[in-house]
């Protein structure tokens, strides 16, 4: 039973498909290679929020999809939740 | 390897249609009673009343009219009887579907009244009723049956898995030469770039921006506050959901990895082509597959999070989810369950192929989820007032 899946390669966060909590070792899919992926969670993640799979940086992009979700307002470090208070979008 | 079959109906202009309506078509509200009255009277004719049809004008009034010609000229549709307060606007609509070769008659109220109008209508379904049970299906290639998509009350599992096993669907789908169409253009808001990008040709891309920045100066008119408070909304980001980026990159999943559209069309408008098209569109459900199906669409795509319940009086709309309480505690209204994704359990290849699975049995005349419960949910758009 896994508990986050990574859209694809080069993915800078997964996403919780059941409850997480801090302190957990998670086990992770990748959806395009179906590769296992594991990270040890610093963080409560709820469901269908995102955990990073890899150290963020402020002004670092968030990558989902392959695609740039936004930018890093406060460092994210592998294993945190990610989510509004350190994700902010780059439209407005 | 040879594209799948289907034993679907074609028709007269060469279209290939999965349903065999007989459809009562009124011109106008004033009209939906005696539509109403006639599919009473000859069982198995299907009326589909709506709200306007009365002093619209300019490009509004050109909406309007594409969208009755297209509903009656949709491959799905055998036949149609028009009835309308007056003759010249019925017979506008009358000639508009008999250019496909299908029969359709029109009837206009005045100077006969209502019930002369029902009897006569009648007796006019009921021919074509006669004639078309007993048209027979036909073997047609997947390729020639037109799928539109978008989603509706999204959440975390479309974004992850409902729309990704459509868009793995819609990839393999174009390659096998299909026509498929996506919009819901204030749903792009945000990943309005990408899109951009996905274009076939330059043109594709300068025409999607076009419609794009069309919306964008119309929500602009109207907005009474900043729609950058809504977007995501609440429940999105309680959901899981941070920027509008990420909402709108989750919708996009919708058309695959590989497909680019090759061009972009106005509302209601057919394409011209085979490929996969962007069509301007609102994100209502219920507007925006009205549209698909005056556009020439006869199968929908629709992954649902939450739980959306619409339907589609002559475009079949099938419905995906990946929440497992959804396809649980709502499973009345889903043809497709996909959340053995999030357990690692299922590929998106692998879900892409059992939604084309559920698309060839919907060909084959399997009823979706809405067919059976009567979701016939038929709504023009409308771009003002009334004169």
């Amino acid at each position: 039973m896994i508990q986050f899946l990574v859209h694809e390669a080069g993915d800078t966060v997964g996403v919780a498909t059941v409850v997480i909590k801090a302190g957990e070792t998670i086990k992770g899919l990748y959806m395009d290679s179906q590769g296992p992926v594991e990270v040890v969670t610093l963080d409560d993640i709820p469901l269908g929020h995102k955990v990073a799979i890899v150290d963020h940086m402020v002004e670092d992009s968030v990558i989902k999809y392959g695609a740039d979700i936004g930018r890093v307002v406060q460092t994210i470090k592998k294993g945190g939740h990610v989510h509004t208070h350190n994700l902010k979008t780059r439209r407005w | 390897m040879s594209n799948p079959k289907v034993m679907a109906y074609r028709r007269e202009n060469g279209r290939v249609g999965i349903r065999n309506h007989v459809v009562i078509l009124p011109l106008d509200d004033l009209s939906n009673s005696a539509c109403e009255k006639v599919a009473f009277n000859i069982k198995g004719c299907k009326a589909i009343p709506h709200a306007y049809g009365r002093l619209q004008f300019g490009e509004d009034l050109a909406l309007y009219f594409r969208t009755l010609i297209g509903t009656g000229a949709n491959p799905n549709v055998a036949a149609v009887v028009v009835i309308g307060i007056e003759p010249e606007w019925t017979k506008v609509i009358v000639e508009g579907i008999a250019k496909t070769g299908k029969p359709v008659t029109g009837f206009g109220i005045e100077r006969h009244g209502e019930i002369k109008t029902v009897e006569m209508a009648s007796w006019k379904a009921k021919e074509y009723m006669h004639w078309a049970s007993e048209l027979k299906r036909e073997e047609c290639d997947l390729s020639e049956v037109w799928v539109s998509t978008k989603c509706g009350e999204s959440d975390t599992t479309s974004g992850l898995a409902s729309n990704p096993s459509v868009g793995n669907a819609f990839d393999k789908l174009v390659a096998m030469g299909a026509t498929c169409s996506f919009g819901e253009t204030s749903e792009i808001t945000g990943g309005e770039m990408v899109v951009k990008e996905r274009a076939a040709t330059p043109k594709a891309a300068e025409q999607f921006m076009a419609f794009f920045d069309r919306y964008a100066e119309m929500i602009d008119r109207n907005k009474t506050d900043d729609l950058s408070g809504s977007q995501p909304t609440k429940g999105n980001i309680a959901g899981g959901l941070t920027t509008i980026e990420e909402k709108a990159f989750g919708n996009i999943q919708k058309i695959g990895k590989n497909c680019r559209y090759v061009g972009a069309l106005d509302k209601a408008v057919a394409p011209t082509g085979p490929g996969l098209w962007y069509m301007d569109s609102s994100s209502a459900a219920a507007e925006a597959v009205t549209l698909w199906a005056a556009a020439g669409f006869v199968a929908h795509f629709f992954p649902t999070g939450q739980g959306n319940i619409i339907g589609n009086p002559i475009e079949p709309v099938i419905k995906l989810t990946a929440n497992p309480r959804t396809a649980s505690d709502m499973s009345e209204h889903i043809d497709y369950n996909c959340s053995a994704i999030l357990r690692g359990e299922m590929t998106l290849d692998e879900s892409g192929d059992n939604l084309i699975n559920m698309l060839i049995r919907t060909c084959e005349g399997r009823l979706t989820a809405q067919e059976v419960l009567g979701h016939e949910e038929f709504v023009l758009t409308k771009l003002y007032e009334s004169a």
